[in-house]
């Protein structure tokens, strides 16, 4: 059992006169873990986030971090001992990317000089070019903008990150790159890691717990991703977590038990001019799939679907099987070339087999 | 000879830059009482444009009373505390300080409240205090807003403190009187050109200072758009001269 970092103890947040935007909150959140809030939009999970750190005081009931109370330090000093990444990324427009980083250890009372280097260090450490640190904010991508923002958050080494829907702003392939970008960056840091985001995805990919808020601020539900797409606790989460997530789910086993058939396969520019009475795989010379060529169509390249890689989940084997235009999801080993082929067919009966286990035992 | 003729005339004759009424005199005079104007409506008017931008408090009273300031006649209004706190130099400075108040109010408070709201969030949130948010980041990256107001304001300064040679006084607004009086126009007209000048000089000065306290991340945004490769020497003195054009 993880041990508890923050704690809300019937916490309630009610603006004058209208409903509460926090009802009655009390949960637990895990040390060295990412937990993320998750709900439709006024269903408080950014209040929730903002009281940790005290930009919103609670009506009634206590937060407390690392076992002290929130409200016994003084607001700004409690802020400076948590890092804060938002949407838009609240960098200051007239300071460089590097000062910017550098904000907290200088409120800190770390020196000019320190300050820089570390800044300096972070830039690398969040993938960003050190050279970028003498650009302001306005000169990078949204994306860049992002990366300088999660840099800013880890500074001054707090343990707590609060992330307020850190992604949401950036285009959709940017999006997963920094979701990878922050998984591995957890990897090394274990931060206590708060995360709010309106998107499931999102929340089921980073979280390692996840709290579905429903509007009026309550919790609906508060469990691993795995089982709230698994066990949604109530009708309003299955409706949250929406149509696909029979298909999510499967992201969470792995796919160790489907067969990897061998394929036929054609080294690109090799027998040029046959025809192929069945579908069969192009590849480099170094094995690697670039397509298929399909009967009756005149050795012309089709692009393949995605890739089944060692380890992978149920979730990419019956991806590849699907998204390939010969119905066969080319298996990759760890450098890349071809091993095989898995077929949806036989995915679909592991899935079903591995729901008779977990049915056996419960 | 015409009039432009004649002024030039005017000017270019050295016993006019010379003695106790020549035009450096004169200069100096009308710096001296546009430069006392400025500094005590500063101390007015940008504390509490600081106080109202920061805290939002406040606003619906001062636009109501800058607008009811700005109404006032600036000729009456300086006969008015002339005839009520006597001659003297003072009676048309606290003048023409009410005058001067309400632009530079209203572009402090429009520079504070002009910085985007999630930036002064996130200032908050890193951890800063009050009068850490106020001048550590609401101030620097309103500086390009409230540059605009301060040279309004000293460019009504500059214009308007001719009048105080009504009263009697000294400044570049001598020439215009006098020259009304004595039916002198090129005089007149020498004497406004001057004036003139004197804006226009001053106007750039503070151009030049602005470009040196506003942060190049500001132009830079000003600019519009990302420039992620072009280099920002290059942006910044194109975006200083179309601001010093506004003027």
């Amino acid at each position: 059992m993880a041990e508890a970092m923050i704690e809300f103890q019937s916490v309630t947040k009610q603006y004058q006169g209208g409903q509460p935007a926090v009802d009655q909150l009390s949960m637990s959140i895990d040390r060295g873990s990412i937990t993320v809030f998750v709900g439709p939009s006024g269903c408080g999970k950014t209040t929730s986030l903002r009281m940790i750190n005290r930009m919103v005081e609670p009506t009634s009931g206590t937060i407390t971090v690392g076992g002290r109370d929130v409200t016994s330090v003084p607001a700004a000093e409690l802020r400076r001992s948590m890092g804060y990444v938002m949407q838009s990324s609240g960098l200051m427009p007239h300071r460089s990317v590097v000062d910017n980083i550098a904000t907290v250890p200088r409120l800190n009372g770390v020196s000019k000089a320190d300050a820089r280097k570390r800044a300096e260090e972070l830039l690398d450490v969040v993938g960003l070019d050190p050279s970028l640190g003498k650009r302001y904010p306005s000169q990078l991508s949204g994306g860049q903008q992002q990366r300088v923002g999660v840099a800013r958050a880890l500074a001054a080494d707090p343990p707590v990150l609060l992330m307020d829907e850190p992604f949401s702003a950036v285009d959709p392939v940017v999006r997963d790159e920094l979701q990878q970008e922050l998984l591995r960056l957890q990897r090394d840091l274990a931060k206590t890691i708060v995360f709010v985001t309106h998107d499931i995805d999102e929340a089921t990919v980073l979280g390692d717990k996840v709290a579905v808020f429903a509007v009026g601020g309550k919790l609906a539900q508060y469990a691993t991703p795995e089982e709230i797409l698994r066990a949604p606790a109530s009708e309003f989460v299955a409706s949250f977590v929406g149509r696909d997530r029979g298909f999510r789910h499967l992201g969470f086993t792995t796919a160790d038990g489907v067969a990897v058939h061998p394929v036929e396969t054609v080294t690109r520019g090799g027998d040029a001019g046959a025809h192929p009475d069945s579908w069969r795989l192009v590849v480099d010379e170094q094995q690697r799939p670039l397509g298929w060529e399909g009967p009756g169509l005149d050795s012309q390249l089709i692009p393949g679907g995605s890739l089944f890689r060692p380890g992978d989940t149920l979730r990419r084997a019956l991806d590849a099987a699907l998204s390939s235009p010969s119905g066969l999801g080319v298996a990759v080993d760890g450098d890349g070339k071809v091993a095989g082929v898995v077929k949806g067919a036989e995915v679909l009966s592991v899935i079903e087999s591995a729901r008779r286990a977990r049915q056996g035992a419960l | 000879m015409n009039i432009f003729t004649e002024t030039f005339a005017w000017l270019a004759d050295p016993s006019h830059w010379s003695g106790p009424g020549g035009i450096p005199v004169r200069l100096l005079e009308h710096l001296q009482y546009s430069g006392l104007v400025l500094l005590i409506a500063a101390a007015i008017a940008v504390p509490v444009g600081l106080y109202i931008g920061h805290t939002g408090r406040g606003r619906v009273v001062a636009v109501a009373v800058a607008g009811a300031l700005r109404a006032l006649p600036t000729l009456g209004l300086l006969v008015l505390f002339a005839l009520v706190a006597g001659s003297g130099l003072m009676p048309p400075v606290w003048a023409l300080v009410i005058l001067t108040v309400p632009p530079l109010l209203a572009g402090t408070y429009a520079g504070i409240s002009s910085v985007d709201a999630s930036v002064v969030d996130a200032a908050r949130a890193m951890g800063m205090k009050e009068l850490q948010v106020l001048f550590g980041v609401e101030v620097p990256n309103g500086l390009l807003v409230m540059f605009g107001g301060i040279r309004t304001a000293v460019l009504q300064v500059i214009a308007t403190v001719s009048v105080v040679a009504y009263l009697p006084l000294g400044g570049l607004g001598r020439y215009l009187f006098d020259g009304l009086v004595l039916q002198d126009f090129p005089r007149m007209l020498a004497g406004s050109l001057l004036i003139a000048a004197l804006a226009i000089v001053v106007d750039l000065v503070l151009a030049a200072v602005q470009r040196l306290v506003v942060s190049p991340g500001l132009s830079a945004r000003s600019k519009g758009g990302r420039k992620a490769a072009t280099d920002l020497s290059a942006a910044a003195p194109a975006a200083a001269a179309v601001q010093g054009g506004t003027a």
